[in-house]
């Protein structure tokens, strides 16, 4: 399924604007009582949204590391130790086993929506 | 042909290692296997064992995988023990009560964790360190109790230590030996490694032999002493070594040796022929090995021999290398120097908290065996030294002794092995399997790994890996790759050439003129935006730039381990007035910041959260206090001693420079940070010698000290120039650091860069002061450049309403991170434990 075509069939709830993005970097929010980073890429008009907490450094870092590419692929990298979670997919470039939960998200104008129900990508993961 | 019923028990780490092995030798269509499980899950990573406390999963710590045995065909029977194999008739009977024929049997049953039999070892809250639920006992028991002690101070022992104190235990190991470690280590080298794990808050008891356990009157236990010392406790681990699982192999009448262990001959064959035992459950000419890699090779030879070949197992090596609690720990060959006529050189620095020593054959030939503690780095070479009995060197002590004056310390080059070199001792990779595996085409240290397996085991062997296939691929002409990443096909040096020249200001435009494309990763993100603050100083929190940033300079703060900040002023030279001191700690109790004095002689103030930065800097800015740039790769501290104002020695005023020379360079952006020290006169007071940059007064003009630096490898600081005025001085200065600044690698700090200089201290001495490449006036009106340009980044930024917008927890509410828990010690905050969170934090968790 599209990440637009679920944007129909699910309530999103506004999150913030645009303008509390920044561009290529990551702020946080906290939806649903969960603390999800926000990486706004604007040349695509796409916010990818990834769970804050660092399950290496254990701590609420995710939305302060670096972002890159590699291979195509859009990643972040932890402040803390460095390892690369796929913005996508939420899984460490670094140590497959290791998953994130991702969430979806769209853009209505000015206005960030986001899924509140995380894709839970570790229950994929034992599937596949 | 039938095949032929091949039945294993027991799916360790050994036994898993077995199956892999057959499956590789591409027979095992020629078995009907059957594999004897009696824990509930398939092999797993006991090595590893412990990442279970910090994290890792049983998914994560799993070597045999049900998916790839049912693809090899095997019939796996989990949760069943053997309990008898009848050996006429040859047939194994289980728990379960299934009656199996076998043709051949593998006997990897492993060992168990020795209790000793004093009265109280069965009580509750009394546990071992084997298997995943052992661990999950521990970490249940472990939530009940406030003190764990772990008897025995062994390796496993002092892993077990560990693990209970990141459970959050007051922890204590007792040795019954005099010392920790006592297999692998002498007296030396266990005292050292105690008074290691001693500072890390495990306290050791050894000679102490355990008479009884009883209740405790404040604690669930109470272990009494031979010697009359009592110790209360909650949780009692019993790490006091291993036993074979040998009990089988005796009822079944299989010959067993007198102090455990199945009798194998050199084929792995157990008394009876179609019987093998491999792994620790195996006794070998009179040796149990309680290591995978012997373990590994006897699983080869048994495949090997099954599929009718040779191969004979030949003993192992025991050598071994530990990370202890963050402690080094090495033992290669005969440690403790048995060998007749054995020679031992020692090298004990209690300062840098090192010890080493060599043990040496009667005619100083060959290394016989070694010890090291503190400090690993020489293991891969001693190592070598030892199995391929390589002659040493006229002075064999050079390969201990820390290098004087630059002198390279006696390593061992990779070409001067012989082929027959291990160089992987986990997966047995010799230097010609490598050489091999580049000849047939792996061009990378991954490529390698891949097809040797080199490696991928305790990952040890991991830098003489990478410098034996860097040196056979160089061998073959093959260019190896100093790119900068895969965004860049740059070394550092050429993307700063690249920048100033063409004059380009941000990332986007390097990529899209010298770049392969893509967003840029952590590697060549921030050596780029360091490269652009070096060269135009722009403010760090301009958009264009935000994104190279790591997250300390996005904040402008040093992230700590649990996301919260530390923030240092910059107190050029050391000096500061009553009235700022007193600032700094108001704002310290203000905002409940937890106070340390840096070795830079400044304070740092740790635990502000994101959100607190803006308002804790405006406090600081209004009182005259500027960044102290701790967060950057970039000019940090110019210590300094009281000099000649005061000191009753001093012939110069080291504080007065020291301040200048702070306030010419702060904010200076560089490949690494850059440490400065003055003193005032030669006796040192400020170690100057141990800087990137050292000054030290004399009775005639300054003498100038250059590429120093403390940290992981201290090297001292060369003499530069002797005597000379301010003026020139700072001249030299501006032309070495933009010199550095220009033409190092990312990352690289000034003492690596100048050694890596063709023609070093005097090549460097050539430019700067001979100006024999004519870039004197260059180098010294780009530092000018950056002087001029100096903005204190804190000041604009909390003028700056959009850079300020970052500075929130959350974009869409006022709440703090709730993950963020102190709690007091000494008087002041510290990060909350894991298990201590749990308690506090409930009051704040969110829905
Ligand atoms: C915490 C810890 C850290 C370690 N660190 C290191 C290290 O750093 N380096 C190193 O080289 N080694 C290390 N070791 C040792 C290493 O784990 C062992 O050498 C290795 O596991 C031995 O493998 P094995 O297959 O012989 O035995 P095991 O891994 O113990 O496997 C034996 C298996 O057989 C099963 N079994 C026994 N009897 C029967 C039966 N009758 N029927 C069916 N199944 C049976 C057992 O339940 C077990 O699952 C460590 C061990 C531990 C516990
Ligand atoms: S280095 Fe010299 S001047 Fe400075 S404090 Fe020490 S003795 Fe005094
Ligand atoms: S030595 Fe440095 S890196 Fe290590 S704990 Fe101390 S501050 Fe951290
Ligand atoms: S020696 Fe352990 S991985 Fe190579």
């Amino acid at each position: 399924m599209s990440v637009e075509m679920k944007a129909i069939e699910t309530q999103g709830i506004p999150v913030c604007t645009v303008d509390d993005l920044v561009a290529e970097s990551g702020v946080c929010a906290l939806i649903n009582g969960r603390q999800v980073a926000l990486f706004y890429f604007p040349a695509r008009a796409r916010v990818y949204a990834i769970d804050n907490f660092d399950p290496v450094g254990q701590a609420n870092v995710l939305s302060r590391g670096l972002v890159g590419s590699s291979e195509g692929g859009l990643f972040l990298a932890s402040p803390l130790y460095k390892e690369r979670y796929c913005l996508e997919t939420g899984r460490c470039l670094d140590n497959p086993e290791v998953v994130l939960d991702t969430w979806n998200t769209w853009l209505e104008g000015d206005q960030l929506l986001v899924d509140p129900q995380a894709v839970n990508q570790g229950v994929l993961r034992e599937s596949a | 042909m039938s095949k032929t019923a091949l039945v294993v028990v027991g799916n360790g780490m050994v036994g898993h290692q077995f199956l892999q092995s057959l499956a590789d030798s591409g027979r095992l269509n020629e078995f009907e296997v059957t594999v004897f499980c009696e824990e509930p899950r398939l092999a797993y990573d006991r090595v590893y064992l412990s990442s279970y406390f910090t994290g890792a999963t049983a998914e994560d710590l799993a070597m045999g995988k049900i998916d790839q045995y049912r693809e090899w065909g095997l019939n796996v029977l989990l949760n069943e023990r053997v309990v008898e194999i009848n050996k006429n008739d040859r047939l194994v009977v289980s728990d379960k009560g299934t009656t199996l024929s076998y043709d051949k049997l593998v006997m990897a049953t492993g060992s168990y964790p020795f209790v000793p039999p004093v009265p109280g070892h069965d009580r509750d809250h009394c546990l071992v360190y084997r298997t995943i639920e052992d661990l999950e006992a521990i970490k249940a028991s472990a939530a009940q109790g406030k003190v764990g002690v772990v008897v025995g101070g062994g390796l496993l022992g002092l892993e077990a230590a560990k693990a209970l104190r990141d459970l959050g235990l007051e922890t204590h190991v007792v040795e019954f030996a005099p010392r920790l470690m006592a297999v692998q280590l002498d007296e030396m080298g266990g005292g050292l490694l105690r008074s290691k794990i001693e500072a890390l808050g495990v306290q050791v008891h050894t000679g102490k032999n355990t008479q009884q356990i009883v209740d405790g009157e404040h604690h669930v236990h109470r272990m009494e002493f031979a010697d009359g010392e009592v110790l209360e406790t909650d949780l009692i681990l019993f790490s006091a070594g291993i036993r074979p699982r040998d009990q089988l192999a005796r009822e079944s009448g299989l010959a067993v040796g007198e102090r455990g262990g199945i009798h194998i001959n050199n084929r792995c064959q157990t008394s009876d022929e179609n019987i093998y035992a491999i792994g620790e459950c195996a006794l070998w000419d009179g040796k149990i090995f309680g290591l995978v890699a012997p373990g590994y090779a006897m699983a080869k030879v048994a495949v090997a021999q099954l599929n009718g070949g040779e191969a004979e197992f030949a003993g192992a090596d025991m050598s071994t290398k530990l990370k202890l609690m963050g402690v080094d720990v090495c033992s290669i060959g005969d440690a403790q120097g048995r060998t007749p006529g054995a020679k031992n050189f020692t090298w004990l620095n209690e300062a840098e908290g090192t010890y080493k020593k060599l043990v040496i054959s009667s005619d100083n030939k060959k290394l016989l065996g070694a010890i090291l503690v503190g400090d690993a780095e020489s293991y891969g070479t001693l190592l070598q030294y030892m199995l391929n009995e390589i002659d040493l060197p006229a002075n064999p002590e050079s390969m201990i002794l820390p290098s004087v004056d630059g002198a390279a310390s006696a390593g061992l080059g990779v070409a001067a092995l012989p082929e027959t070199a291990q160089i992987c001792s986990c997966h047995d990779v010799s230097k010609g399997d490598v050489q091999g595996a580049v000849a047939g085409g792996c061009c990378s240290l991954g490529d390698v790994k891949g097809a040797t397996k080199a490696g991928t085991g305790c990952g040890g062997c991991v830098p003489l890996l990478t410098s034996l296939v860097n040196h056979e691929l160089e061998a073959l002409g093959v260019e190896v790759s100093h790119d900068l990443c895969e965004h860049f096909a740059f070394t550092r040096q050429d993307l700063y050439n690249l920048i100033r020249v063409e004059g380009i200001h941000s990332f986007d435009e390097l990529m899209a003129k010298h770049g392969k494309g893509g967003k840029g990763c952590h590697i060549c993100k921030p050596a780029v935006g360091s490269i652009l603050a070096s060269c135009w100083n722009n403010y760090v929190l301009d958009p264009k730039h935000v994104i190279l940033q790591d997250t300390n300079d996005t904040f402008l703060a040093n992230m700590q381990k649990d996301g919260t900040y530390s923030i240092v002023p910059r107190i050029a030279g050391g000096e500061i007035t009553p009235d700022k001191l007193i600032v700094l700690g108001e704002v310290a109790r203000d905002y409940n910041l937890y106070t340390k004095i840096t070795g830079g002689q400044r304070v740092d103030l740790f635990g502000a959260r994101l959100e607190q930065l803006p308002e804790i800097w405006g406090r600081l800015i209004d009182a005259g206090f500027e960044t102290g740039h701790a967060y950057g790769k970039s000019v940090r501290t110019v210590k300094s001693c009281v000099g000649s104002t005061w000191c009753r020695f001093g012939v110069d005023d080291s504080v007065g420079l020291a301040i200048d020379i702070e306030n010419r360079y702060k904010g200076l952006r560089a490949p690494h940070k850059i440490k400065f020290a003055v003193s005032g006169c030669t006796r040192e007071c400020a170690e100057a010698q141990s800087k990137d940059i050292g000054v030290i007064a004399t009775e005639n003009g300054w003498n100038l000290y250059v590429c120093g630096n403390g940290g992981m490898k201290p090297r001292h600081a060369d003499l530069f120039a002797t005597d000379l005025d301010k003026e020139t001085l700072i001249k030299y200065i501006d032309r070495v650091l933009m010199f550095y600044i220009r033409t190092a690698d990312r990352l690289q700090r000034t003492s690596v860069w100048m050694d890596n200089l063709e023609g070093g201290l005097d090549y460097l001495r050539d430019v700067v002061i001979n100006d024999s490449l004519a870039l004197g006036d260059e180098l010294e009106s780009q530092m000018q450049h950056v002087v001029e340009t100096y903005e204190c980044e804190w000041k604009k930024t909390v003028n700056d309403e959009q850079a300020l917008k970052r500075f929130r927890q959350f974009v869409n509410s006022d709440k703090s991170d709730s993950n963020v828990v102190f709690v007091q010690e000494r008087g002041q905050i510290r990060p909350a434990r894991p298990e201590e969170k749990e308690i506090e934090a409930q009051p704040i968790v969110m829905a």
